[in-house]
């Protein structure tokens, strides 16, 4: 059974069809990258999978392990295992990033009936995880995202992903507003993450991303639809001819 | 465990109307007639067994009441009180004057129990227990509690007064303070409020039934906190509380109070006063986690809360701070101030107040900079939700003697929802040219996106909102107490419960 099950998605926004009959397959262990022009779709598919109000679909269904994505509310979607990284994260003032992640472990570790983490076994978790991603101390006991510069808040929603370790992750242009190094520390993160039973959907722009993190499957999204799906040299082809094919295909 | 989690499962099933102290207690209470004259101040006084100079107070401020006019300036709005339909006292019956625990009414002793008052000395010690050292300072850094506790208008026990005793501090009910130290209580009552100071404490001077009176003698740092918890129990009674707190030259003190009411459908009517007075040198901190009944889901009921409260920096270098924590009442009107007198004082406010449901908050502070280099603080965070309307209502004044003033104000409002209304009506006067006074105000929406983002770590709606908030909120909470922090913290999450959906 797939991880990651899209059927005919269609969704607008505001009573504009953004997603116009999006079919995805992503099996468990896999990495999906998502690549496209803007305007093509890519946030909304991020949010409508993730839950965010006013991201529901009008035709077509989304089954993630079995159930029915849109009978589960946001965060029983998180503890079933479903992450996004957010394109802009959100600052929380006055919430130490401490507090926040170890609240949404602990939450989402009650939901599935296990146990909470101990402080001393969850500050181990959290400096261990910290420290491979470059995230020091004094960051962690900022208000979340609060003062962080882009590249930090993008570290900072890889830091949230290694420690709440979910099945599927989908990641909305992690890549914008990173310079190379960060890139790479960035990627570092998801890689680390890769296994059997983990899914990644990486949703990017651009090409770069995926010389560090090598995709088993690329699609392009043109117009709310999938409109080309390969292998990882796709992204390449993609790089050296940009989108402009793909926007007329869709548009005929 | 983040308190915020602990919080959302205590609350979880809790209902705006299902207000977790609405139980009564039934126990045979001694009442004054309903209504007021001038047999209600004879009847309360010859209760008391006050002396003549006592009684004279009384009738006076009486007198004057019956001259003056409700206030009607404030964002509130309310039916008529009708004053000679209530009780002005009330007291649990019993035979003699309790000597020791044992023989106060097991009944209130349980009502405390819910309430989570601890009562007994040793309930009372919080942490580890240890000694407080010889000499009277603070034994390591284990935190203690002395409770003064008011059942509805007399102090039924009062804990830990031997050992406050022995550092000199004097913690008694002010109606013991009256036959004990009439010389302090005549010296210092009514000097911060006088008497006709507004109709509500006036009102208050004429029928104030019992509270409490703290006396720090000179260079004493008080080696705990003192707290009293307020309940008001009886129906249809008023509670008229008088606090009179003295700091000393160079001692400090720290106050906490804390309000829970029964449920009522009637509205009950509280207007309390409360005095400081620091002198040279002295730091007074006082604390209040007002939790009183808010009205049900439709806006019935509920205590109608209107306090003055006060402070006086009457000595140079002196510092009161205020620290509120309002989530209670149907109405509440509270301006807990400063008077600067003394050069180089300094007062606080920081105040969270949390309206939900139909509650309606005018609050606020008044900073009188009358002294050289006085300088203020206030902070004030506003959280409507619901249909509830949250006024913050500040004075900040520079008298022309007071060079060197400063004031530096902060005014936040979170809405929840959009029908709740939350408004800043901020009155600076400066008289002297060399005053500095700044003031921010925001006014924000919670942000659904920043719920959404919450939520996608796995928090839940309510577990979001409370994470949200307690975010706002934490440059006040840091300023309470520790284990009155986390009292607060919880308080917050019940208040808002059924305000998110």
């Amino acid at each position: 059974m797939p991880l990651l099950e899209i059927r005919n998605l269609h969704v607008e926004i505001d009573g504009k069809e953004i997603l116009k009959g999006l079919d995805l397959t992503v099996n468990a262990g896999d990495v999906h990258a998502i690549m496209g022009p803007n305007g093509s779709g890519k946030s909304t598919l991020a949010y409508v999978l993730a839950g965010k109000a006013g991201y529901e679909p009008t035709a077509g269904t989304v089954l993630f392990d079995g159930r029915n994505i849109f009978d589960m509310e946001p965060d029983e979607r998180a503890a079933a295992g479903l992450f996004l990284a957010f394109q802009y994260p959100l600052e929380i003032p006055g919430v130490a990033t401490m507090t926040f992640l170890r609240t949404a472990l602990n939450a989402q570790r009650k939901r599935r009936g296990e146990a909470e983490l101990s402080t001393p076994e969850f500050l181990k978790k959290v400096r261990e995880v910290a420290k491979k991603l470059g995230i020091e101390q004094d960051m962690l006991r900022r208000g979340v995202n609060v003062g962080f510069s882009g590249g930090e808040k993008k570290r900072n929603e890889i830091l949230q992903m290694a420690l709440l370790e979910p099945r599927l992750a989908v990641l909305d242009e992690t890549d914008s507003g990173l310079d190379i190094d960060a890139l790479k520390i960035a990627s570092e993160g998801v890689n680390r993450l890769r296994g059997p039973t983990r899914s990644f959907v990486v949703i990017t722009h651009y090409q770069r991303l995926l010389t560090y993190i090598v995709p088993d499957v690329v699609h392009v999204l043109s117009k709310g639809r999938i409109v080309r799906t390969g292998g990882k040299d796709l992204a390449l082809e993609l790089e050296a001819r940009g989108y402009a094919q793909y926007q007329e295909e869709a548009a005929a | 465990m983040p308190a915020v989690q602990e919080t959302v499962d205590q609350v979880r099933g809790l209902d705006v109307d299902q207000y977790k102290y609405g139980f009564e207690t039934l126990i045979e209470s001694d009442k004054a007639p309903k209504g007021l004259s001038e047999d209600t101040m004879r009847f309360i006084s010859a209760k008391k067994n006050e002396p003549e100079w006592m009684l004279a107070w009384r009738l006076d401020a009486y007198k004057r009441w019956l001259t003056m006019r409700e206030p009607k300036w404030a964002k509130i709005e309310y039916g008529p009180i009708d004053y000679q339909d209530l009780y002005y006292y009330s007291a649990p019956k019993k035979k003699d004057g309790p000597k020791s625990l044992d023989e106060i009414d097991p009944q209130i002793l349980r009502t405390y129990e819910k309430l989570g008052i601890p009562l007994r000395e040793r309930e009372a010690l919080l942490g580890i227990q240890k000694p407080v050292n010889e000499d009277g300072t603070e034994g390591g850094s284990d935190r203690r509690v002395a409770v003064d506790a008011v059942f509805d208008s007399v102090s039924v026990a009062t804990t830990f007064k031997a050992e406050l005793a022995k550092a000199g501090v004097l913690f008694m009910p002010i109606s013991e303070a009256v036959h004990e130290h009439p010389d302090l209580v005549k010296k210092y009552l009514g000097s911060v409020v006088p008497v006709s100071d507004n109709f509500f404490a006036t009102l208050n001077s004429a029928v104030f039934s019992d509270g409490s009176f703290v006396y720090v003698p000179r260079g004493v740092r008080c080696p705990m906190e003192l707290s009293t918890y307020f309940r008001i129990n009886e129906k249809n009674t008023g509670q008229f509380e008088r606090t009179l707190i003295i700091a000393d030259e160079g001692s400090y003190v720290s106050y906490l109070e804390g309000c829970t009411a029964p449920m009522r459908d009637e509205n009950q009517l509280h207007a309390a006063v409360v005095e400081l007075v620091a002198l040279d040198n002295a730091e007074i901190k006082y604390s209040t986690i007002q939790n009183w009944y808010p009205g049900d889901a439709q806006g019935r009921g509920g205590i109608y809360n209107f306090v003055t409260k006060r402070g006086d920096c009457r000595g140079k270098n002196a510092k009161i701070s205020w620290t509120q924590v309002e989530t209670g009442s149907a109405i509440t009107w509270k301006y807990p101030s400063c008077i600067l007198r003394g050069d180089n004082s300094r007062g606080e406010f920081y105040s969270i107040a949390i309206s939900n449901g139909y509650q309606q908050v005018d609050s606020g502070t008044k900073m009188l900079h009358l002294g050289k280099n006085t300088t203020s603080r206030i902070i004030s965070k506003g959280i409507a939700a619901g249909h509830s309307n949250n006024t913050y209502r500040g004075l900040v004044t520079a008298h022309r003697r007071a060079s060197g003033a400063r004031n530096f104000t902060n005014c936040d409002s979170l809405l929840i929802g959009d029908k709740c209304g939350a408004h800043t009506v901020p009155y600076i006067e400066a008289k002297n040219s060399a005053t500095v006074f700044e003031h921010e105000a925001t006014t924000s929406k919670i942000s659904e996106d920043m719920l959404f983002y919450c939520r996608q770590r796995g928090l839940s709606a309510e577990e979001a909102t409370a994470l949200v908030v307690n975010g706002f909120v934490k440059d006040v909470l840091q300023q309470l107490p520790m284990e009155f922090a986390v009292e607060a913290q919880k308080l917050i999450s019940v208040s808002l419960e059924g305000s998110v959906g």
